[in-house]
């Protein structure tokens, strides 16, 4: 891929620039193959194939069959289609009971929050640890005869901490087994970890499981989600049939092909380059670290091998990530000013870190961009900068709160 | 379409969030950069201002917290020094502030304490509007350090108790301000949140906020 010149994009859990191989695997059904692929004429059937082929491939890759796969416009109507689908479907007694955690995407959260204050269900919503974990021993715990879905991502997109996903499914099956019961259903988002974790849906117990292309150097506005055979979904879109009529609408052909082309080249390069970039990762949340009042958040060790999430106590994220980006470093902030809620990061928050230390987080995801140079460069300016800030900042918390 | 990485323009460089369709930055105005990245005035040495007058608002877990030393000669504003944590139109507004009270040899104390937040944002050249409650502490960082003056100069008859009730009390937001916020549409608690932060340090005062809210969409909206 070709190196930015002397910009440092270190944003990569936002979005990724395209893949030069997937932008070509997906070329031909622009302008070419352009055809619908419910058409019976020649291009209909290329651009069916086009899809069949890509619902193979990602099928493989999670370890499933291609009839589990529906493609979607993204990660955020996938957790939501599985949320909602899963809900609207459920026809026992009484209210459904949904268990998720308090580190989930807004896609996720959001929609059941929503629900839950309509009580259309009755919501868990499980703490996590200093580190981002959830834990088995709770969501197990959590478990009631109403129970119809848990939905807890495999990475963090803030904090990048590992879920024990493959545990917690464990102790689903188990349930399902002992009350003779289909329900609950396990979800994951898996948008973050694509890269860089093994996304088979038996090791992991996953009955539904997101996918999106804009995290693996694919593109924008294209998403999967994985549905195991047998699982019970209501629809959001009425129309053509199309996607088992789970997810009715024409589909985004090239979209579609790139998808899987970039889900099909992470993959193959997942272990070297998780290898990389763990070095790399390693250095730079060390490098940072000793910056006096810094602390890491998220978990040591069981973290995705491109995440480095820091608060930088003292400072506000915002005004720090602008003098970054003056230096031509790319990071990203969860705190308030930033983004369009009042609220710091309610991931940070949810590992008990008080507001101020919220306020005061960057985070740094790395890439295939990524070399050595720029996380020395990153180590060389970051001093500075805080000591400026921290200089103009009237803030001088005692690191007792933060220990 | 520019590839905003690779290709990044000068613009880009300065530090600004860059929209992919637009070469230029849309977040914050030259102005607000300028004063961003070389802010002035703020205070380097404390110990030569331990005489100054001090005034303060906020609070770091609210995301905005200030610190205002003032230094005032025949009732006119000689020297504002300042602290502050916060975004960049944070910094950037309480920078334009102390500019604007210590310029033309210094503005008279009377004068200073009717700046609004409007004036200062004027002279930036504007703030993205979620931004705005930014430089409304800067206006009553100044009030909170001249009321410190007249405090230590015995004119305490002088002294502007905040007009109207503080509601909030991390922010030192008042019912007048929220009515202000309610006339220019702030009609739900999200939007007047967006405004003003209130209640954000002080969640306590949110249940009246919210009734305040519905007395003034009432008194002149009559809904």
């Amino acid at each position: 891929m070709k190196k930015p010149e002397h910009l440092i994009y270190l944003d990569h859990a936002a979005t990724t620039p395209l893949d030069p191989r997937v932008l070509q695997a997906m070329q031909p059904f622009f302008s070419d193959d352009f055809g619908n692929p419910s058409s019976f004429h020649a291009l209909g059937v290329r651009a069916k194939d086009a899809v069949s082929e890509a619902r193979e491939t990602v099928a493989v890759l999670l370890g499933a069959h291609a009839d589990e796969i529906i493609f979607t416009s993204g990660g955020t109507e996938s957790n939501n289609l599985a949320i909602s689908g899963v809900i609207k479907r459920w026809q026992g007694e009484g209210i459904p009971h949904v268990i998720t955690s308090a580190v989930e995407h807004h896609s996720v959260l959001e929609p059941l929050m929503s629900m839950d204050r309509k009580k259309e269900i009755e919501l868990t919503i499980l703490g996590v640890d200093r580190t981002g974990k959830v834990s088995v021993e709770d969501a197990a715990k959590a478990l009631k005869s109403n129970t119809v879905l848990i939905s807890i991502m495999i990475a963090n997109n803030e904090i990048g901490t590992i879920q024990p996903i493959a545990d917690i499914g464990r102790e689903i099956l188990k349930w399902r087994k002992a009350h003779a019961s289909l329900y609950p259903y396990l979800h994951t988002d898996a948008c973050q970890a694509t890269g860089f974790l093994d996304l088979n849906v038996d090791k992991l117990h996953a009955d539904l499981l997101t996918l999106n292309g804009s995290k693996i150097y694919g593109p924008k506005g294209v998403g999967a989600l994985y549905v195991r055979r047998g699982t019970k979904l209501q629809p959001f879109f009425i129309g053509g049939g199309q996607e088992r009529n789970i997810r009715p609408g024409t589909e985004n052909v090239p979209g579609i092909a790139g998808l899987a082309k970039a889900f099909e080249l992470v993959q193959a390069d997942r272990e070297r380059e998780s290898a990389r970039l763990t070095a790399l990762r390693d250095k730079l949340a060390f490098g940072l670290l000793q910056i006096p009042k810094t602390v890491l958040n998220g978990h040591p060790i069981d973290r995705l091998p491109n995440s480095v999430n820091i608060s930088f106590i003292d400072i506000e994220g915002e005004a720090a990530v602008l003098y970054l980006d003056a230096e031509g470093i790319m990071a990203s902030t969860g705190s308030a000013c930033a983004s369009a809620s009042l609220d710091p990061s309610h991931v940070i928050l949810a590992t008990g870190l008080s507001y101020e230390g919220a306020h005061g987080s960057i985070r740094f995801t790395l890439g295939h961009s990524t070399t050595e140079a720029d996380i020395d460069k990153v180590i060389e300016v970051m001093p500075g900068i805080v000591k400026r800030l921290r200089e103009m900042s009237p803030v001088n918390l005692d690191m007792k709160y933060f220990s | 379409m520019q590839d905003p990485i690779a290709k990044a323009t000068n613009e880009a460089r300065k530090g600004d969030v860059v929209a992919p369709t637009k070469e230029k930055g849309w977040f914050y105005t030259d102005t607000v950069k300028e004063h961003f990245f070389h802010p002035k005035n703020f205070l380097e040495d404390e110990a030569s201002y331990g005489e100054a007058y001090l005034g303060m608002v906020g609070s770091p877990a609210c995301g905005d917290a200030m610190k205002v030393w003032l230094k005032i000669e025949d009732n006119r504003i000689k020297d504002f020094k300042w602290k502050t944590f916060g975004c960049a139109s944070a910094i950037a507004s309480t920078s334009m502030l102390s500019v604007m009270v210590t310029e033309n040899g210094g503005m008279p104390v009377e004068d200073a304490l009717k700046l609004r937040p409007q004036d200062i944002m004027a002279r930036l050249g504007g703030l993205p509007a979620r931004k705005v409650h930014c430089s409304v502490l800067g206006d009553k960082a100044l009030r909170s350090a001249v009321n410190d003056y007249y405090r230590k100069t015995n004119q305490v008859d002088k002294i502007e108790v905040e007009a109207g009730r503080i509601i909030d009390k991390v922010l030192k937001i008042t019912d007048h301000d929220i009515e202000e916020a309610v006339l220019e549409g702030a009609d739900t608690l999200e939007k007047l949140q967006q405004r003003t932060k209130v209640g954000t340090g002080d969640p306590s005062c949110i249940p009246e906020v919210e009734q305040l809210i519905r007395f003034y969409k009432e008194k002149y909206f009559g809904a």
